[in-house]
């Protein structure tokens, strides 16, 4: 298998796990066992990142990629055994109704359930049905049934098996941001002459929490952040609102709701770009924010910039990723990694 | 002051592009002997060293100005943008813009079947061509430069390079101090306060200052606000930002009173300060803020008082020349 066919693979087994913010403990233990052969130091951070390096000496380089993805939180188990829940991160809950999710470390499978078009009325077809109103279904005969299997506290994730889809593309429910985890895991196989810190961090679609206390103790010269990012090349939506387009390559940024990227490490994903002869898109929209929001501001400032991946549909039971897009970040990483070792940084 | 406020003023510099100002502080302080440094983030910090007793002291005027940032270009040359900083889309229509390399455009808006559609979504830059000027990822700034004929001025930017003025005329007035003293031009306050966190964290201090603009409540039917356009300098006791530590409110006002220094208390019901971001980095530092009062703050026509940029600047020399209380 070549590397970014196993880089591919990783998204997809990476994208099944659950790993909902406070929990990631599922995905840190499968990316440890993908990257400890090729790693000289590791730990696990307080808050939960996991924190790895290989290289010493040369220019201090921190790549960060989150483990956590959106979901849900159960609150309360209702006297007739319904889930009420809380969501973690991100979700529009006009993508909630109906979705198939597994709760807690069983996995007990539930569907987000909500009136039956019949029963609705009017009014009810008007509203998004907020998400105090909606309840999971485990099937569960009441309270005391519900809770051999649940507890508050469970956390729940979208049921979504990961696959090859239409022409060239992967689907799953976590593309953000295990596509950033596989690059980073994938990309650890190589040796730069340059000291690379790989971060696996925590909770960053709750306010970007891990990736602070990552950068604190690293402090490296300079850093980058592997996302999946938002792409609207739909129908309808006015070519200047799309954000990014599938297929159309590895995304960059010069500002986002986060942080004003710099120059000089966007000038070096450029130069490593031109002569790999990789395409790359820059992103048309300065909405949202990626950990590099957070770590750009750490200590006394480190230069920071992101690469991303377009995903379509995140943040949503299913997102879609092209892997043409997947395998040119891949190399986009590897390019970075070699020139920032070749013309080192200084901030 | 003028000659150097109006260069201040014209320098292109919206948050992360603060290089042409950067630029013209940089000689001004290496003509008063002072060495200046840029760190990571692009703050330019010098340093007066102090002597035994003093305290370190971290004084911050933001360099950066509001600004618009270019999203997309369309096949007939219009660009579409974002705000960079607190930019309305009523303030924006009609405005003329400049870029980096001097291109100027002009802002035009789709047509709005109802007045209330005016956002910044419906506006976009016309640099005139047929063909794309201008680049996605660019930045411009309202163009304009310093209208300052009687002792009130007026200019696009006065949000913060007068507060960069008054932090250079103090390092220059200011003869004998027992205080290390870092006068930090900060980056990227328009967009979250984010140079000043990180020159918080480097210069380490033991007391903080913001050197910044602040609203007036003297116009027509304004918000109230008892601070006036001519009234002195105003000494910050809150923002949304910042509850400024009674001490150096004390210390300001004190240093005020001792000299009959013109001055008012400031109470801002909105906004914020890079003394917001400094005050909470490593264990806390006790901050506060010297505000130039500023009529119609991130319009081209922001408005300040030549008497009250003098107050301002006689306030921070006579507070850091004597030791603190």
């Amino acid at each position: 298998m070549s590397s970014s066919d196993a880089c591919i693979d990783l998204v997809q087994r990476l994208s099944d796990l659950p790993g909902v913010g406070g929990d990631e403990g599922a995905v840190r233990d499968h990316l440890w066992s993908v990257v400890s052969p090729h790693v000289e130091a590791a730990r696990i951070d307080a808050l939960g990142s996991l924190i790895v390096r290989r290289g010493r000496g040369g220019c201090k380089v921190l790549v960060d990629a989150h483990m956590d993805e959106v979901g849900l939180l159960v609150q309360q188990v209702e006297k007739d055994g319904w889930l009420r829940f809380q969501t973690v991160g991100g979700i529009d809950p006009r993508v909630l109704p109906g979705a198939v999710v597994r709760v807690g470390a069983a996995a007990v499978p539930g569907v987000i359930g909500w009136k039956p078009i019949h029963l609705q009325t009017e009014d009810d077809r008007k509203r998004v049905v907020p998400v105090k109103d909606l309840a999971i279904d485990i099937g569960a005969g009441g309270r005391e049934q519900a809770e051999r299997a649940v507890i508050p506290g469970d956390y729940a994730v979208f049921a979504t098996q990961s696959g090859f889809f239409g022409d060239g593309l992967v689907r799953g429910k976590a593309l953000d941001d295990r596509v950033g985890c596989a690059l980073l895991a994938t990309a650890l196989d190589e040796a730069y002459g340059c000291e690379v810190h790989g971060v696996f961090a925590v909770q960053e679609e709750i306010g970007l929490r891990g990736a602070g206390a990552a950068a604190h103790a690293v402090a490296p010269d300079l850093a980058l952040a592997l996302e999946g990012t938002t792409c609207a090349d739909l129908p309808g939506v006015d070519e200047h609102e799309q954000g990014s387009r599938l297929g159309g390559g590895p995304v960059l940024r010069i500002m986002d709701g986060g942080m004003i990227h710099d120059r000089r490490v966007n000038g070096l994903l450029v130069a490593a770009a031109d002569q790999a002869g990789i395409p790359v898109q820059w992103k048309g929209t300065i909405t949202g924010g990626t950990d590099a929001g957070r770590i750009h501001t750490t200590r006394g400032g480190i230069p920071s910039a992101t690469l991303s991946v377009p995903c379509r549909y995140i943040h949503s039971p299913c997102a879609i990723a092209s892997r043409a897009d997947i395998t040119h970040a891949l190399d986009l990483l590897r390019g970075f990694l070699r020139t920032v070792a070749q013309r080192g940084f200084s901030a | 002051m003028k000659e150097l406020l109006a260069r201040l003023i014209e320098a292109f510099g919206p948050s992360g592009r603060e290089d042409a100002v950067r630029a013209v502080l940089g000689a001004e302080l290496q003509g008063m002997g002072l060495s200046a440094v840029a760190d990571p983030m692009g703050n330019l910090v010098a340093v007066r060293p102090g002597r035994a007793g003093g305290a370190r002291i971290l004084l911050a005027a933001h360099m950066d100005e509001i600004g618009l940032i270019v999203t997309h270009v369309d096949a007939n040359g219009f660009a579409r943008f974002a705000a960079v900083g607190g930019i309305s889309a009523q303030t924006a229509l009609g405005q003329r813009v400049r870029f980096a390399d001097g291109t100027v455009g002009t802002i035009g808006v789709e047509r709005l079947d109802d007045p209330k559609d005016l956002k910044l979504d419906k506006l976009f830059i016309d640099c005139g061509g047929p063909r794309a000027a201008v680049r996605t990822g660019e930045m411009c700034v309202m163009a304009g430069g310093l209208q300052a004929d009687g002792g009130r001025w007026i200019g696009k930017a006065m949000d913060d390079r007068v507060g960069c003025l008054v932090l250079l005329e103090a390092a220059r007035a200011l003869r004998d101090s027992p205080h290390e003293v870092h006068f930090a031009f900060t980056v990227q306050e328009e967009v979250g306060l984010r140079g000043a966190r990180t020159a918080g964290y480097t210069a380490d201090p033991e007391l903080a200052l913001a050197i910044d603009v602040t609203a007036t409540g003297d116009t027509p039917k304004a918000r109230t606000m008892d601070v006036a356009l001519g009234g002195g300098a105003a000494v910050k006791v809150r923002d949304n930002s910042l509850l400024a530590h009674p001490y150096v409110i004390d210390w300001l006002r004190g240093a005020a009173e001792r000299r009959a220094i013109p001055h008012q208390m400031e109470v801002l019901e909105y906004g914020g300060t890079d003394a917001g971001a400094i005050h909470t980095v490593r264990a806390g530092v006790r901050s506060g803020a010297v505000s130039i009062p500023c009529r119609y703050v991130h319009t081209p026509g922001e408005m300040v008082d030549a008497g009250d940029v003098q107050a301002c600047v006689d306030l921070l020399v006579e507070a850091l020349s004597a030791p603190l209380p």
